[in-house]
């Protein structure tokens, strides 16, 4: 009796904008880190479609276990104590999906992520959105698909608008390299911070 | 009894070998014999076989048992069998007794053919290194080009590490479980506390105490007793004996507490039944092993000739295999860019975690060896 436990026919039921945004940002064939990896769908999504070397770090031991499951490399440690495991420069892109705003060391972790990726790409909500701010106006905590959590139960600590990022960037002296901002699966070009409930940005440490 | 997923009832085996084996020390074993068991079948492509590599006081009786009326079956039973996470139907696998031991492996209680007495004292200190070229001498005993994996936990754990850098070709996977790159000094001190028990012991007669009629029972027993405090995490301790008494104070210094009677239970039968000569040996071999010592204590420059694939395990009350240690492990294998991944499962037994069918623990075993693939898909 022969096991096939090699699952790699598991479809992605939805379309992922900012996968395939980030897609366009990882070169083929390349070393990719990506941090806070859940069940590893994105690294996953990477390795079929770009054929990255790529590794997974997560905390959780219930998601660590299903990104092994899905067959990637996957590395069981606290981002908030830092990336010391991994040496300088030693990536092509370091990715922290949709985590930063969950991050108590938002400052260490983003200077870890440039010290150890020649390229860093960092997703997170846009607090300032329309309908968060809408929700705020009307008295009451915002939640929506990208803010899926209420107020008691959120693990989101550190929530931040595009134009809060963006100074953050320019205070840090890290260097945007590209910004995408979208809602659902649409680009967003005017007035971003407004009507953007996704952004996305690829950033390298200043020279 | 035998439970329905048990390899079942299972043989030893002996596998003889005529060409002299040199040593790291530069002895040489002229002839020697390795015990082993193999649980599972051999595919047409020789592509399932994984070894088990023991720690300190294993042995080749990894699962299965010698007839229904065994009390225990082997040391690693709750891992290896039919559906189990090391899954019999899917590999073949191999337990084998290391060089120096004492359960049918060559060691110092065999009979040295050049004196036809035991070898005692004069048989050689044996390294991880030696024990890893008798290995593969085994594999080519029993025609097998390269091995699907190889596991061991604490000083099995690090046997599998050193075979990916003495035999990268013959090994695709390595799971290094509760292990260490080498030994800090705390370590080794409780090693060399356990030997001075033993060496100092009337009945040692330097190790040729077969030729006495002796047996250096009290040293062995506050060895073993040892290391079963430094296996253990204080809360673990705590837990399963806490400050119970047997019985009401008795101001002396019988076992009163709980505690006491387990560990000189745990001592007494270990002395019954483990040779001294060969604990001395193998932790000998624990302190020994430091593949980073001749590429300048660089771990990650000794680590470079490696080719598996890696799974790392530690456990989070482990103090004598500290999680940090594996994470060394892990650090070096990311620097040379090879595959791994790393777990760090929560558990409270400290170091004896590695042994127990801990469910996440074994979860994690079972996915990784699941996705090995293996060829031909006619392993039985």
């Amino acid at each position: 009796m022969m096991q096939n436990n090699v699952n790699n026919t598991n479809y992605v039921s939805e379309f992922r904008q900012d996968f395939a945004i980030i897609a366009n940002w990882v070169k083929f064939g390349t070393k990719v880190l990506d941090l806070g990896c859940g069940d590893g769908e994105l690294l996953q999504y990477l390795r079929n479609s770009l054929e990255v070397k790529g590794y997974g770090v997560e905390k959780d031991d219930a998601k660590w276990l299903a990104c092994m499951q899905n067959g990637s490399n996957v590395i069981q440690m606290d981002l908030e104590d830092g990336l010391s495991g991994f040496e300088d420069q030693s990536f092509d892109t370091v990715i922290l999906s949709q985590t930063l705003q969950a991050m108590h060391h938002t400052e260490e972790i983003v200077q870890e992520m440039l010290r150890v990726g020649r390229e860093v790409i960092v997703t997170f909500p846009n607090f300032g959105y329309w309908r968060n701010r809408l929700q705020i106006l009307t008295g009451n905590m915002p939640v929506s698909k990208t803010l899926p959590y209420q107020w008691f139960d959120t693990p989101n600590v550190h929530l931040c608008t595009i134009s809060d990022f963006d100074q953050f960037c320019k205070n840090h002296n890290i260097t945007v390299l590209e910004r995408r901002v979208i809602t659902d699966t649409q680009a967003v070009e005017f007035m971003p911070n407004l009507l953007g409930n996704l952004a996305m940005y690829r950033l390298k440490a200043s020279s | 009894m035998l439970e329905n997923n048990s390899v079942g009832i299972v043989a030893p085996q002996n596998a003889h070998f005529d060409t002299p084996l040199t040593l790291k020390s530069g002895a040489v074993l002229p002839t020697f014999d390795l015990a082993y068991e193999t649980y599972g079948t051999l595919n047409h492509d020789k592509s399932n076989a994984v070894l088990i590599c023991h720690a300190l006081s294993g042995t080749h009786h990894v699962a299965g048992k010698y007839s229904e009326n065994d009390k225990y079956p082997g040391w690693w039973d709750n891992l290896v069998g039919p559906n189990k996470p090391l899954d019999t139907n899917k590999f073949f696998v191999i337990g084998v007794n290391n060089l120096g031991g004492c359960h049918g492996s060559t060691g110092s209680a065999s009979i040295n053919p050049a004196t036809g007495k035991p070898w005692g004292s004069a048989f050689p200190i044996v390294t991880v290194e030696d024990w890893v070229n008798s290995q593969a001498r085994l594999l080519d005993f029993l025609g097998l080009p390269s091995l699907a994996a190889v596991i061991g936990g604490s000083l099995g754990g690090m046997q599998a590490l050193q075979w990916t850098l003495a035999f990268p070709n013959r090994v695709r996977h390595a799971l290094v479980i509760a292990s260490a790159p080498n030994l800090t000094a705390q370590n080794m001190a409780f090693n060399e506390v356990a030997r001075q028990a033993i060496i100092t012991d009337p009945e040692f007669h330097g190790g040729d105490y077969y030729a006495h009629n002796a047996i250096p029972r009290r040293g062995l027993r506050i060895a073993r007793m040892l290391g079963h405090i430094t296996y253990l995490s204080d809360d673990a301790m705590g837990a399963k004996f806490g400050r119970k008494l047997k019985n009401d104070i008795q101001y002396s210094f019988d076992a009163e507490f709980e505690m006491e009677s387990y560990l000189r239970y745990q001592g007494d039968k270990f002395a019954g039944e483990f040779d001294a000569n060969t604990y001395l040996r193998m932790t000998r071999a624990l302190d020994y092993y430091d593949p980073a010592l001749p590429f300048n204590n660089d771990l990650t420059a000794a680590l470079k000739q490696a080719k598996a694939h890696f799974l790392v395990v530690s456990f989070t009350s482990d103090w004598r295999f500290s999680p940090a240690r594996s994470r060394e492990i892990v650090k070096a294998l990311l620097d040379n860019e090879l595959t791994v991944s790393y777990a760090e499962v929560t558990a409270a037994h400290g170091h004896d975690a590695f042994l127990m069918p801990d469910a996440h623990y074994h979860n994690i075993l079972r996915t990784y060896l699941s996705n090995i693939e293996i060829g031909g898909n006619d392993a039985k």
